[in-house]
């Protein structure tokens, strides 16, 4: 499915031992899951029907319905671009074409070294900051796209995959 | 430690106080999310090293509190009790702070607040306008408290209201809330006492109280600060609640962005269990209350109530139908109250001071304040609660201090993508449910995007449209398919492919949607729509039959240039150019180059004297320079 078979279950088993074996718990344990392997792969998938009992399209379902889940590995540093209206009008779209210009990756797409996802989100509640870009961990506000080189080098990762 | 009764609940509120009162001055260092990107946690640190080792007369303590609201000046902090406020602190200036103000009792001029107009510091931060107009319930004690000390909420008056709720009968209980006249504020206005009313009389013995805190709406974070700055608020809203309508459970639905709110929330949780005020035989009454939170995924539909039900039984959040209200069959198809974080932190400041002293405040029909993110192209951004009834302009010149860079006024934005934008026109209209809903947009959850001549409002529409594409959850064809094809409509407005009938078209697929679609999400997707269309047609006009955006900002509508007899060689363009389309020496005329020009106006925003202008790409065609 997406190439990552094989993968160490270890870890959502340990995830799964924390919840109740209901569908109630498949959200939260998909959560956590994602959180240990950074996505989810297609093992752990099937790993957690079983467990939870419910049927391995229902996972399926709600692996792709919901915005937090990816199902094909991601990048080492994830990029955010808050696209929230304040940010919007406040020039976000400058800063994620830029952003995938200097990447050479689509929004939602990953670099071919995995260095860095870019990934866009409706709005991270920092407003007053607008337009904002989040490399890792790290809160970039007031960002424009001229200093989009500067971001990524920051985070240490490769700057410029052009 | 247990409270275990009344009594002994009244005396730990006077050790709590005794101790906090005992401390002769504070720190207070906003730790919201707009200060710690701007580096207030360094700040914090440095004032617990400096501190320590001060001289023991002057024993100040150091407390990270939630969101004081004004983002736009951070790093902030506030010395109590003097309550002088300094903006953009940074490490560097905490020496001073601790020597000169701290230990001298002097102010640091450099530090305060600058009026803009009068140019005059403000040394108090009550004075200061941002802070002046507000009236804040349920924002009451963010910024004053450390959230992650129980006994800090309790000093400063959390859980009374709890208290009192629970020395009267749930009936009293609800009549006070009645009298209060409180709706919700998740933006719909639905009155609360009546939605638990239902819920009490609803058959069954297991009810749900939940709190939604899946704040979606873009330009809106007046939840998160409340789950981060005050927790106990909404945890002592909620288990009044729960005694109102007779439900020993309680949820809260975090949103998937917000990590700080869970930490947050999760420590009050068990610091309110582990003094008795949540759990089993809550204070000795025999009343059992608990509550979990559970995150979302990341969903925007989810913050509708019937989707979020369904997220929090583990599946994929889409609606139902609401013939059977969720007060008789919400989760897990047993009667559940659903209200906003803020409508939580307001029953506890309700109970304390009576549904009277709630419903003083206010307009006829909207009662209390309500709390709003200010935000967009408005000088001073942040975080505000006002009363009902406040006008538009107060918000935006008053408490805003206008436009940034004074640049005309063009709308602002309310309710998220269920709302709509206000003209010029309106700005004298008094914030309620009912005066935002009769100008076309609604009061959602309080975000307020301010919007200049630099935006362009088909732009807008078309952001909330791409918005909502991609958050239906693709349940019910007039929402799924409406969107779309309006976006492939508005895809081709901006890109100068519009054709005759478009406009007519739009409406007519906005009046499908209104009337098809089965919740909210779909119902109210076109008003973003339908109010720029009302107020701001003549935009709409000039991309179909004229190919240009009147605002400049539809890159495949409009050139810029420089005028060279305005451009003084600032070399500021060059800076701001992302694509090196413009040259020029340093005090010499520079050019922008149309073959790399992408048009993104990085250069009209950062040339100090404005000479770049824009104009439609036709118009520069036609000159043949393009």
């Amino acid at each position: 499915m997406n190439g990552a078979c094989g993968v160490d279950l270890a870890p959502a088993e340990e995830v799964l031992q924390r919840y109740p074996a209901e569908e109630a718990s498949l959200i939260q344990v998909l959560q956590d899951v994602h959180r240990a392997y950074n996505y989810l792969p297609c093992d752990v998938l099937t790993r957690v029907a079983e467990t939870l009992h419910v049927p391995l399209a229902k996972v399926f379902s709600v692996g792709t319905f919901y915005k937090a889940f990816s199902l094909s590995p991601q990048g080492r540093t994830i990029v955010k671009v808050c696209t929230g209206t304040a940010c919007h009008i406040r020039g976000a779209v400058q800063l994620l074409d830029e952003l995938c210009r200097q990447l050479n990756v689509e929004p939602g797409g990953t670099t071919a070294d995995m260095g860095f996802t870019v990934k866009t989100v409706n709005c991270v509640g920092a407003c007053a900051m607008a337009p904002v870009l989040i490399v890792g961990e790290t809160y970039h506000g007031n960002a424009t796209a001229a200093k989009v080189g500067k971001y990524l080098r920051a985070s240490g990762g490769k700057a410029d995959a052009n | 430690m247990r409270i275990e009764s009344f009594a002994a609940f009244e005396g730990y509120v006077e050790d709590a106080r005794a101790r906090f009162a005992a401390r002769q001055s504070e720190v207070l260092v906003c730790c919201g999310t707009g200060c710690l990107a701007n580096g207030a946690a360094a700040v914090a640190e440095a004032f617990a090293a400096a501190l320590e080792g001060a001289p023991a007369q002057v024993k100040t303590f150091t407390k990270r509190t939630g969101c004081h609201g004004f983002c736009e000046r951070g790093p902030l902090v506030v010395l109590r009790p003097a309550g002088v406020l300094y903006t953009k602190v940074k490490p560097r200036d905490v020496a001073e702070i601790v020597d000169k103000t701290i230990q001298g009792g002097t102010v640091i001029p450099r530090l305060l607040y600058k009026e803009p107009v009068s140019g005059q510091r403000i040394q108090h931060y009550q004075e200061v306008p941002f802070y002046k107009h507000q009236t804040r319930v349920a924002m009451r004690r963010i910024g004053l408290i450390d959230p992650t000390d129980i006994d800090d909420a309790i000093a400063h008056g959390a859980y009374r209201g709890l208290v009192k709720a629970l020395t009267m009968t749930p009936e009293a209980v609800l009549a006070e809330v009645a009298a209060s006249g409180l709706r919700g504020r998740g933006g719909a206005g639905f009155p609360t006492a009546r939605k638990w009313r239902s819920c009490r009389s609803a058959k069954g013995e297991r009810k749900f109280i939940l709190c939604n805190g899946d704040e979606g709406d873009p330009g809106a974070f007046k939840d998160r600060s409340i789950m981060e700055g005050d927790p106990h608020s909404v945890l002592e809203g909620m288990i009044i609640g729960g005694w109102a309508v007779g439900a020993h459970e309680g949820i809260i639905y975090v949103r998937d962005e917000y990590p700080l709110a869970v930490v947050n929330l999760t420590l009050a949780i068990a610091q309110a269990r582990d003094r008795g005020l949540l759990g089993s035989n809550i204070l000795g009454t025999g009343f059992d209350f608990d509550i979990r939170i559970s995150r979302g995924g990341g969903a925007f539909v989810c913050g509708e109530s019937s989707a979020l039900m369904r997220s929090l039984e583990g599946k994929v959040g889409e609606p139902r139908a609401k013939y059977v209200h969720a007060t008789d069959r919400g989760l897990y198809d047993l009667p559940t109250v659903l209200n906003n974080v803020e409508t939580w932190a307001d029953v506890g400041a309700i109970l304390e001071h009576g549904g009277a002293w709630f419903a003083a405040m206010g307009t006829e029909k909207s009662k209390g304040t309500k709390a709003f993110s200010l935000v967009g192209k408005v000088k001073n951004t942040g975080l505000i609660e006002l009363p009902m009834g406040t006008t538009l302009r107060q918000i935006i010149y008053d408490i805003g201090g206008g436009v940034i860079g004074d640049r005309p006024f063009k709308a602002v934005q309310t309710g998220g993508p269920s709302g709509g934008c206000v003209p010029e026109a309106l700005l004298d209209l008094p914030v309620d449910y009912e005066k935002l809903t009769e100008a076309g947009s609604m009061m959602g959850s309080g975000g307020m995007i301010v919007m200049d001549d630099r935006t362009c409002m088909v732009d807008v529409a078309r952001y909330f449209l791409k918005f909502l594409t991609e958050e239906s959850c693709g349940k019910c064809v007039p929402c799924r398919e409406g969107l779309h094809q309006m976006l492939v409509i508005f895809d081709d407005l901006v890109a100068g492919r519009g054709k005759g009938g478009d406009i007519e078209r739009i409406e007519r697929l906005s009046r499908g949607m209104q009337l098809g679609s089965l919740c909210e999400l779909g119902k109210s997707a076109p008003n973003p729509v339908l109010s720029t269309l009302r107020y701001f047609r003549e935009e709409y006009v000039a991309h179909v039959e004229r190919r240009e955006c009147p605002a400049g900002i539809c890159r495949d509508l409009t050139t810029y240039e420089i005028m060279p007899q305005t451009c003084d060689g600032c070399h500021a363009c060059f800076k701001a150019c992302p694509v090196a389309a413009i040259t020029g020496k340093v005090k010499e005329l520079h050019v922008i180059h149309q073959d790399k020009c992408i048009s993104c106006g990085a250069c009209y925003d950062a040339c100090p004297t404005q000479a770049i202008r824009f104009l439609p790409k036709h118009e520069m065609a036609a000159r043949g320079v393009a």
